[in-house]
């Protein structure tokens, strides 16, 4: 566990330093952490656009309101379009209209949870804790995520953001896996992973990646959530035993868990990926990135991914308030999900072969690095 | 007894808010709130970042990097991803001016 304290006084990195690159380069234990930790990059003071004080405070205030609204209307479209696509699958629809009902299912029951995971992960959603909590707990299941793990991986997320060897979440690693990525798309590399993790923590074992960055009076809690969710998934099996069908099974749990990956993929490749490891300022390894309405209710604000990273304590209903207070002095947001996606997939292209390309965004009243 | 250190007048900070304090190499985060002062180390126990850039929230200050909670009373850790309680300190107004037992 780090716990050494940032440095104030090293000045802000802003351009990688250039090592020869490998997948193993990830690895928590033996990959490019000591290296990382030599280069002043751990746990190091990252640089932040002036807000004054009566702003911040303005912008960091909390309210139940919105995200109870939200949440509501989140919850209410998951009955909505399951209803639809249990109707659907008993009305004998054609496969390829029951599959558009079912990827509508999971981009709501998955893909949206993965934005009310991470907003509640933060303690930020709701200025009730208890609520927080809750969605949290829902969000992270529905999102196949254990609680306690993803929490303080986040948490080292936003210490050492795609510090190589110290981020755990790091989404796009290079030399990009095209496979393993497409395999994503679905889950179907990542969620057999989490179940076994699952099943692991039932059974009081935990990783030794993972011993990295929780705590251990915080193992016995990963133990707990673990068995609570293999009884979840007992009840689920047990509805769809009884029921004859396999309903249940498509509706809740991991399976839709997985298939909903690729709409917080979707969203999620917009925040990092392509862009530097190792260097300390968030308006260059971050995009904010201008979504439509719909997409910013089922992404919750997330698109604005710079100025989250930069304050983190700035709740998702007032990160554009954030985002006009800090643009002049930021890289130019991009205009939309598909502007970012026409830079991303050819950065990702570049990647496979070229593990030393990345992005280089141009700061105001700066050079590009 | 430790002595009082004069920290700053009282309107310096305002209410429902946090100030930094740095004496003799030391950092703490003065709070105001109701009225009343409270002092503590001014780094969060889970990664050491300042708290004085973080919410008070009634007598809770959240760390501005990972949301970490405590209470400014006595510095109980709320929850993760604070484990460890932070240490607090004899804090008081006297004649408008607000003042701690610092640590050294």
């Amino acid at each position: 566990m780090s716990g050494t304290k940032p440095r104030d006084d090293m000045p802000h990195s802003s351009t990688p330093p250039r090592w020869a690159r490998s997948r193993s380069d990830y690895q928590l234990i033996g990959g490019a952490g000591e290296r990382a930790a030599a280069e002043q990059l751990v746990n190091a003071s990252w640089y932040k656009c002036p807000v004054p004080r009566p702003m911040m405070k303005t912008l960091m205030q909390r309210e139940d309101t919105r995200a109870a609204r939200d949440t509501v209307l989140w919850y209410a479209l998951i009955v909505l379009l399951g209803a639809l696509f249990a109707y659907g699958w008993h009305a004998g629809w054609r496969y390829g209209a029951l599959l558009l009902a079912y990827l509508a299912y999971t981009a709501v029951y998955s893909g949206a949870a993965d934005s009310r995971w991470h907003e509640c992960s933060h303690g930020t959603a709701f200025k009730t804790r208890w609520m927080n909590t809750w969605l949290y707990q829902c969000a992270s299941f529905q999102v196949l995520r254990r609680p306690t793990k993803w929490r303080w991986s986040h948490a080292r997320h936003h210490t050492d953001t795609l510090v190589t060897g110290r981020d755990p979440e790091v989404a796009a690693p290079v030399p990009i896996d095209v496979i393993g990525m497409l395999l994503n798309l679905l889950g179907l590399k990542s969620g057999p992973k989490e179940l076994w993790a699952v099943l692991c923590n039932a059974l009081g074992r935990i990783a030794p990646e993972e011993k990295t960055f929780v705590p251990e009076m915080e193992w016995p809690k990963m133990v707990r959530e673990a068995r609570y969710w293999l009884l979840a998934y007992a009840v689920i099996a047990a509805c769809a035993w009884a029921m004859g069908s396999v309903l249940p099974l498509l509706l809740l749990g991991p399976v839709p868990g997985m298939a909903g990956a690729w709409a917080y993929t979707f969203f999620g490749l917009t925040q990092h990926a392509g862009l530097p490891e190792n260097v300390l300022d968030h308006r260059l390894n971050c995009r904010t990135v201008h979504m439509n309405p719909v997409f910013r209710f089922l992404y919750w604000n997330m698109n604005y991914h710079v100025e989250h990273h930069m304050f983190p304590m700035v709740p998702y209903h007032a990160l554009p308030l954030l985002h006009d207070a800090v643009a002049h002095d930021c890289a130019p947001a991009y205009a939309s999900t598909w502007h970012a996606y026409a830079e991303i997939l050819p950065a990702l292209a570049r990647q496979i072969a070229d593990p030393q390309y990345y992005v280089k965004r141009s700061l105001p009243g700066s050079a590009e690095i | 007894m430790q002595p009082w250190i004069e920290v700053c007048a009282l309107d310096a900070i305002e209410d429902e808010d946090v100030m930094r304090f740095d004496h003799a190499g030391h950092s703490y985060a003065i709070y105001r709130y109701d009225e009343k002062v409270y002092a503590s180390d001014g780094l969060c126990t889970h990664e050491h970042v300042h708290l004085c850039d973080g919410l008070v929230m009634e007598y809770v200050i959240e760390c501005p990097k990972h949301n970490g909670r405590f209470d400014i009373r006595d510095g109980r850790a709320l929850g993760a991803p604070v484990c460890v309680n932070l240490k607090t300190y004899p804090a008081r107004v006297q004649d408008g001016i607000v003042q701690i037992q610092a640590a050294v």
